[in-house]
């Protein structure tokens, strides 16, 4: 089927077949691997994606359904080579280490930014849920979330 | 995962989506997909065409009625349920919705998609039990309307027949509800759960224990214990919880839930 899809700000058309997943669509159609695959089960939230101003896990929809839909990634963060805020107190914060389920734990961080400037710790935590770090014990990728909130 | 070869449809008006699921036995309506993608990559399914009800505003949208019933379309996403003004007419909707799962997860996923799965550990089958809604169903024959007690059937099953779709959910007014549930971590999967609705008598629905929500009532929330204890519940064992330990929980949570709705 043909699919029409503009990925941070780049539009793309593709014949694509109706199983293939957003994720994979995403990576290997498109070559935009930033997003991740974690689990493949919607538990872990490495492959989180925005499509027409929502946050959602891309291993959970088809590529086909995201026909004519608007789609941002971890690589329209920093289009223009400039760290956005948020992935800047991410280094500052030192929250990533291994760094698999950093791009899913920017987007989560960036919708909740976007609907509520000023989250409260709770808020913060709340709206990362859908992600899971192996790695940093969350403490350091809340207080990053914290300082851009501030 | 590569999915097994599916053909997909998006249909333009329920009666389009009617007729691509009469045309073709393997054929099954795509909601959120959070349940369905999933099921679809494990081959515990493997439909030949998906009909997407994403495109079908006739399946939107929250009304409230001047009797303060609420009409819910199945396709309306938690998220959008949270949201809502109408909605807060009963608080508990909303409520129970801000625990399911993710903002990802609640993001996609709808409340016909929740009860259409009927997956035992849901959230919503023992909440729709339990505030006495009413389903809509509609096929080629016509359109039907099923209380929540006759419309889970087994596990995975319910009341829509094939070739069938939900089309709506009426929830009459109230707010003497409550909700208790242990879960696996945070907003995570129910061990088990149970809502309440006080009107008079108390009625909880208790999920998780048997294929579907088991409805029980009683005079008061102190009567709750004695009632669930003499409904003699079976619930299954499994690696996070044992029959027994689920029959206990099962006592806590209803008289829990049943204390919280009395309480508002
Ligand atoms: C990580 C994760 C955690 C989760 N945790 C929970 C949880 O704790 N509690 C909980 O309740 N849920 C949980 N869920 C499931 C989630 O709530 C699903 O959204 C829900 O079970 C199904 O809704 P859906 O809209 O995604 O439906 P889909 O997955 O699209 O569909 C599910 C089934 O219902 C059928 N169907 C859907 N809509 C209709 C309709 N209108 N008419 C007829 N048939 C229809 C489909 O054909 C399919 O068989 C979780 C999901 C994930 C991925
Ligand atoms: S890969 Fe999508 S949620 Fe884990
Ligand atoms: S930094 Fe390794 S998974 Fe989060």
């Amino acid at each position: 089927m043909d699919v029409t899809v503009t990925v941070n700000g780049h539009t793309y058309e593709r014949d694509v077949e109706p199983r293939k997943l957003l994720i994979h669509f995403l990576r290997d159609d498109l070559d935009l691997t930033g997003s991740h695959v974690g689990c493949d089960t919607g538990n872990c939230g490495a492959c989180s994606v925005i499509v027409n101003g929502t946050l959602l896990k891309s291993c959970m929809m088809l590529a086909v359904q995201a026909n004519g839909a608007t789609i941002e990634t971890v690589e329209g963060l920093s289009a223009d080579g400039q760290l956005t805020a948020l992935q800047q107190a991410f280094h500052e914060h030192h929250a990533l280490q291994c760094g698999y389920c950093t791009p899913g734990m920017l987007m989560s961080a960036t919708a909740l930014l976007r609907e509520n400037p000023r989250p409260s710790e709770d808020e913060i935590k709340k709206a990362l849920q859908g992600n899971i770090c192996r790695c940093t014990g969350y403490w350091n990728i809340v207080e990053a979330v914290k300082a851009v909130a501030e | 995962m590569l999915l097994r070869e599916v053909e997909y449809a998006k249909p333009a008006s329920v009666a389009e989506a009617l007729g691509l699921l009469a045309e073709n036995d393997g054929a099954r309506a795509l909601a959120g997909g959070q349940t369905l993608i999933n099921v679809m990559k494990a081959r515990a399914a493997s439909p030949d065409a998906l009909v997407d009800l994403n495109g079908l505003d006739e399946l939107k949208g929250i009304e409230l009625a001047a009797d303060g019933t609420l009409t819910i379309g199945a396709m309306t996403t938690y998220s959008e349920l949270m949201a809502s003004a109408e909605a807060k007419a009963r608080p508990i909707l909303g409520e129970v919705c801000a625990t399911i799962a993710d903002v990802q997860v609640r993001n996609r996923g709808t409340l016909g998609g929740n009860v259409c799965s009927n997956d035992p550990t849901n959230h919503l089958p023992p909440l729709m039990c339990a505030i006495g809604a009413r389903m809509t169903i509609v096929g080629q024959a016509g359109e039907r309307e099923v209380p929540a007690e006759e419309f889970f059937l087994g596990v995975y099953m319910t009341a829509v027949g094939p070739g069938e779709l939900l089309t709506r959910i009426a929830i009459p007014a109230g707010k003497h509800d409550g909700f208790a549930a242990v879960t696996l971590g945070a907003d995570g999967t129910c061990i088990c759960n149970a809502a309440a609705s006080v009107n008079g008598s108390v009625r909880v629905a208790i999920g998780c224990v048997d294929a579907v929500p088991v409805v029980i009532t009683a005079g008061s929330p102190d009567e709750v214990a004695a009632a669930v204890r003499a409904a003699d519940l079976d619930p299954p064992s499994d690696v996070h919880a044992s029959a027994e330990y689920r029959r206990h929980l099962a006592e806590v949570l209803a008289t829990r839930a049943a204390k919280e709705a009395a309480a508002r």
